[in-house]
């Protein structure tokens, strides 16, 4: 009886860390870290906090600068996400340094980056680690004189309404984001030799950034769409982050806050930006957008055991089942375009798996005639979701020797001849030796 | 009454020299397998070097999952992703072998583990060579000369440098599978009998399963045969010696996988058949000159010659053509090297590199033969006289076999058996020549037959006496080998040859010397087989019994033991995956996948250059080249051997230019001058940039600096040219 009752304790502590850390069956984060300048950031971007907070979320608020700061404990992460709106941090408090947060993001944990025109080296140099470089200027801000956001006050331009979003579905949800994102910050450019980074918010042709005190002297360096936004990165350990260079976009201000296109009649009285932030937030902390296989299987056509080798010229059925995380379960995956690969230093054999809709994808092909280790390779990289990577490896033999054919048609003529000639050789020794 | 005593008396002594050759006979197997147990006794009961490695490991798989599934056997842990067919591209003869006593043995309950057997097959075998050597030998000229050939070859440092006890390698096994089909050729050439000529073909079939020097067999013998035909010594004796052995052999040997068809498309065998053509002819006109009247005879030959010209002319063209066709005329590389023994060099650097393909230098023909070198133009003088088909067979052996040796380092083994039956036969015609002349001359002896019945009877009753005493000698040579017992040791040496020689039949006029100087003679011949058997000793327990895989130094502090490799192997087998992939110049592959039991990407079967190259490329290039190229071929660990810091010549750094030269046969961006500073390979501060930034270079080198705060390279001599740097793709 005591056994058993310690057993069910193992058994309910081994559920809650499971419910309560990033695993491969429940991808969502649970646990975030925020670390913010003011703790009254808590309460002007309350909206955003609490929207993560009603999704199951458990933030943790500190100070960037509070001595208790770390992120791991004994080599275990006490978090599965980090949001730095802390631009004007010049260090973090405790152990976390900019190395601790890339560790973080290499150890496949999320981040989201905000900062604002007071940005600091420390937040660009983060961001610049994740393929990100905002303007090297420091008082600079994106303007842009036709496509701001009419407000009460005719400003310098520098809220900004943009509707120029990255087209996916996975990043930012089914539902079309009608009203322009409003948008207050400085801009950054994508690292070109960083392929994994994605603008998802450019600004228009027509923005620029530049210092809005001083008089234009020479062309500012960031111009019109180069100029990205907010921008995402997933890594290739699936790890997301998220970087804007406006802290006030998650603002409750401009949350709440309508809007209207310079130059354009439509008047919304709520900006996107709820829905933007939200939604993006939903990807970042992988509630949308995580794909898993299971149940990779090959098997030969009328058998249903895995084999240790394939034998070449053997046909075989291949399957994989992929399933994607909607925040609460998962559900099949339903695609045509995954693709298996037949692979010794290049694929053999490339073929578009079929899909009976309920996230089982299977095919069947003939083993080419080449023997080597081979690998069943699925590469499955799609914008926005996680990228599977999945390969097996599996040896191809060539015949044994009894396995080939016994008998050649072809070559009958030579079996008539190879007989004829020992018979006849037969005839002819008879003769010889007895024949007086 | 006096010539039936006569005849008993005869009989008495040939039972005698029978019971006696047969004790000399077992003590020199018996020498022959205790003289290779050094490496055992020194160090321990292992597996040597590199090939011997991938036996073993094939004699586990054959012994664990038996004969079809090793036949069938598809290797997927070398080579990869490629993979290897053992079953169809590894010589059979030595893992059969080994495994038949293995399983002979398991079966007598004897419970002896695989590598067990491995390790003791080589010298095992060493002794049946020797025997086959006094079977050989006796053929061409006599019991005598056969046991002193049998005594020499028992410990000929050439042939123990292959076969100690480890040393579990094709060899072993082969130089045994070559003379005994040469004894069985030179039987059936003087017999004439079909039994014979069939095992004839059955042992050059065993030759064929266990090494590709086979195709010296199947040249050496055309070649005898067709120097018979042309010296006008054809005989139905040599037809029967021959045309079966053609035609059996070939099938037989086609019959092994990794010959195939090889038996009948390559060059190597061509001559064979050309040959089988030749003697057909040369029979055919030997029948029609018996039938035909000799006018009628010469008419025939005449037409034939015409007609036969044109027809011989047409095939020959065709076969040019068709040679001329294949780009390396139908030669396999190692082939060809032996014929132009610059062509390794120039085309194909993955042969030259290896150091048992060089050209011997001539220290190691006297390392190797010792005083044989200076016996063998006696021997070959001795043949001569008179010259009969067996021993212009063997002139022709030893002729060809030092040419070979002289191009290929590792041929000095097929050279060993040559020099020792032809300097068996030199000190048993010398001793034979002497022991005659004293006798004749001792007081007292005159020149009748009963006397000489007399004395050699006498003779016989001394050397039973010495039966026992050389017994004592083997046994205390097994035990312990010292000085002392080198001198008995010698003195046993001086017995066999002086018996052998008695037992010679004294047939020939006889050569009478004057009797100092036989004496004379006879002890120098007797100090220089003393030399020999020294020497002999000396090489089987200092130079040839290192198993490579255990490193020794002497220090002033005493002998150190480095088992370095082992220890890697077996941190390897320890720590990574099961299924994970390493990377390593491919001297090492062999030994990973028995001792570390991983996949590996290249290994000492270097069938597929291309896969070669792409590592020493990939070894030759800065490291994210390299990083990229191991991520194509999905490797984990690369292995480097790095002797720098204890003194270890053979290890990758002076490897590397091999490397270099390799990689850059098949990937041209990689150029051998990059590596060399004016001309000059050094790694020191004048290397070249792209030497220094090499990833050979950077994983050698890495953390160097701090085992002496210098990077001193004891290897080389010298400090090592760029000390402190990171490595940015790979992880130590």
């Amino acid at each position: 009886m005591r056994k058993l009752f310690i057993i069910f304790i193992a058994l309910i502590s081994i559920q809650i860390t499971l419910t309560n850390s990033f695993s491969p069956d429940n991808p969502t984060d649970r646990r975030i870290l925020v670390l913010v300048d003011e703790l009254a950031l808590k309460s002007s971007h309350s909206v955003f906090f609490d929207s993560l907070q009603s999704r199951g979320f458990a933030i943790d608020f500190k100070l960037a600068d509070d001595p208790t700061i770390s992120l791991q404990r004994y080599g275990q992460y006490l978090y599965d996400g980090l949001i730095l709106f802390s631009p004007t941090t010049e260090r973090f408090g405790g152990s976390l340094d900019l190395a601790g947060v890339l560790e973080f993001v290499d150890s496949g944990h999320d981040l989201i980056v905000a900062a604002d025109a007071t940005a600091s080296d420390l937040i660009r140099n983060t961001a610049a680690e994740c393929g990100v470089d905002f303007d090297e200027d420091p008082s600079a801000m994106v303007i842009d004189h036709s496509s701001y956001a009419i407000s009460e006050s005719e400003g310098d331009h520098t809220l900004i309404a943009s509707d120029d979003f990255i087209q996916s579905d996975v990043i930012l949800g089914g539902t079309k984001i009608e009203a322009p994102v409003l948008f207050r910050g400085i801009g950054h450019s994508l690292n070109a030799a960083n392929s994994l980074v994605l603008k998802v918010l450019s600004a228009s042709p027509s923005a620029y950034s530049a210092n809005t005190k001083s008089k234009l002297s020479n062309p500012p360096s960031l111009l019109g769409s180069a100029i990205s936004l907010v921008s995402v990165v997933q890594a290739r350990n699936n790890a997301r982050i998220m970087i804007t260079g406006s802290l006030s976009m998650f603002s409750n201000r401009l949350l709440k806050a309508g809007v209207q296109k310079a130059g354009s009649s439509d008047k919304y009285g709520k900006s996107g930006n709820e829905q933007f932030v939200t939604e993006l937030s939903k990807w970042v902390f992988h509630e949308r957008g995580h794909l898993k296989a299971v149940n990779v299987g090959h098997h030969k056509v009328g058998e249903t055991d895995e084999p240790a080798m394939y034998r070449i010229n053997d046909d075989l059925e291949y399957s994989v089942e992929m399933y994607e995380w909607s925040g609460k379960s998962w559900e099949p995956y339903v695609a045509n375009d995954v693709q298996v690969q037949f692979f010794l230093m290049s694929p053999y054999v490339l073929k578009t798996l079929s899909t009976d809709q309920k996230g089982l994808y299977y095919t069947s092909f003939k083993v080419p005639d080449v023997y080597g280790v081979f690998q069943f390779k699925v590469e499955y990289q799609k914008l926005g979701y996680t990228g599977l990577s999945l390969s097996k490896q599996i040896p191809v033999r060539p015949f044994r020797h009894n396995e080939y054919e016994r008998f050649i048609t072809t070559a009958f003529p030579y079996y008539g001849a190879s007989f004829s000639t020992m018979a006849g050789f037969f005839i002819f020794s008879i003769l010889y030796l007895y024949h007086k | 009454m006096a010539a039936s005593e006569g005849a008993t008396e005869s009989n008495l002594r040939h039972a005698f020299g029978n019971v006696l050759s047969f004790f000399i006979l077992l003590l020199i197997g018996v020498l022959a397998f205790s003289i290779r147990l050094f490496s055992v006794i020194k160090y321990e009961s292992v597996i040597h070097e590199f090939d011997p490695y991938f036996n073993y490991r094939v004699t586990q798989f054959l012994t664990k999952n038996g004969i079809y599934d090793f036949w069938n056997w598809f290797d997927d842990r070398t080579w990869y992703p490629l993979g290897r067919v053992i079953g169809g591209t590894v010589y059979p003869g030595l893992t059969l072998t080994a495994g038949t006593l293995w399983w002979i043995l398991n079966s007598l309950n004897i419970p002896l583990s695989v590598e067990t057997v491995c390790v003791f097959t080589a010298p095992t075998f060493s002794a049946i060579a020797a025997w086959a050597t006094y079977l050989l030998t006796k053929e061409v000229k006599g019991t005598g000369a056969g046991l002193t050939a049998a005594a020499l070859l028992a410990m000929v440092p050439s042939y123990i440098s292959r076969s100690v006890a480890g040393s579990y390698d094709n060899e072993a096994v082969a130089i045994f599978a070559l003379i005994f089909t040469f004894y069985l050729y030179i039987k059936t050439l003087n017999t004439g009998s079909l039994l014979y000529a069939t095992l004839n073909a059955i042992a050059y079939f065993y030759m064929v399963c266990s090494w590709g020097g086979y195709t010296f067999i199947i040249n050496l013998i055309p070649m005898h045969v067709l120097l018979c035909i042309v010296t006008g010594r054809y005989s139905s004796r040599l037809y029967i010696a021959y045309a079966p052995l053609v035609v059996l052999g070939t099938l037989l040997a086609s019959l092994v996988p990794v010959v195939g068809f090889n038996a009948v498309m390559t060059s190597e065998h061509f001559a064979s058949f050309l040959v089988f053509i030749v003697i057909h002819v040369v029979a055919l006109a030997y029948y029609i000159k018996g039938i035909l009247s000799p006018k009628m005879f010469k008419v025939a030959v005449t037409l034939v010659l015409a007609v036969g010209l044109v027809v011989c002319s047409a095939v020959i063209a065709v076969l040019i053509a068709m040679v001329a066709s294949s780009p390396t005329k139908g030669w396999s590389g190692r082939s060809l090297s032996l014929l132009d023994p610059t062509y390794a060099s120039k085309y194909i650097p993955i042969i030259a590199s290896v150091s048992e393909h060089q050209p011997p230098t001539w220290p190691s023909y006297f390392m190797d033969i010792n005083v044989l070198a200076f016996l063998v133009p006696a021997g070959i003088i001795a043949c001569f006289l008179p010259l009969s088909d067996a021993s212009s067979f063997m002139v022709l052996y030893i002729v060809t076999s030092v040419y070979f040796s002289g191009v290929m380092v590792r041929l000095m083994l097929v050279l060993a058996p040559a020099a020792c039956i032809m300097s068996g036969i030199a000190l048993s015609e010398a001793f034979d020549v002497f022991t005659r002349s004293i006798k004749c001359q001792l007081p007292g002896v005159s020149q009748n037959s009963q006397i000489d019945v007399g004395d050699s009877t006498s003779g016989s009753v001394v050397t039973q006496d010495e039966v026992v005493k050389t017994d004592k000698t083997e046994d205390s040579l097994k035990e312990r080998p010292s000085k002392k017992n080198k001198k008995k040791e010698r003195e046993r040496e001086r017995e066999n040859v002086e018996k052998a020689s008695i037992k010679t039949p004294i047939q020939k006029r006889l050569l009478v010397l004057p009797l100092e100087s036989s004496v004379i003679a006879l002890l120098l011949l007797v100090l220089l087989g003393a030399f020999y058997v020294v020497h002999c000793v000396w090489a089987a327990a200092e130079a040839y019994s290192a198993p490579s895989i255990v490193l020794t130094s002497r220090s002033h502090d005493g002998l150190h033991v480095f088992d370095d490799f082992r220890e890697a192997y077996a941190w390897l087998s320890h720590n990574t995956e099961v299924d994970d992939k390493v990377a390593s110049w491919w001297d090492y592959g062999y030994q990973t996948t028995a001792m570390a039991n991983r996949t590996v990407i290249v290994d000492n079967n270097t069938w597929n250059n291309t896969h070669i190259a792409t590592v020493g490329t990939a070894m030759s290039s800065p490291e994210k080249a390299a990083w990229e190229i191991f991520q194509s071929l999905d490797v984990k660990y690369v292995l480097v051997v790095f002797g720098g810091v204890v003194g270890y010549p053979s290890d990758d750094i002076n490897k590397f230019l091999w490397m270099v030269r390799i990689g850059g046969g098949v990937f041209p961006h990689i150029k051998e001058p990059d590596y060399l500073r004016d001309g000059q390979y050094r790694i020191d501060s004048q290397a070249t940039p792209t030497m220094l930034n090499c990833l050979m270079y950077k994983l050698s080198y890495y953390r160097f600096v701090e085992t002496d705060g210098k990077g001193f390279d004891r290897v080389r001599g010298t400090e090592i040219g760029k000390k402190h740097f990171k490595l940015t793709h790979f992880e130590e």
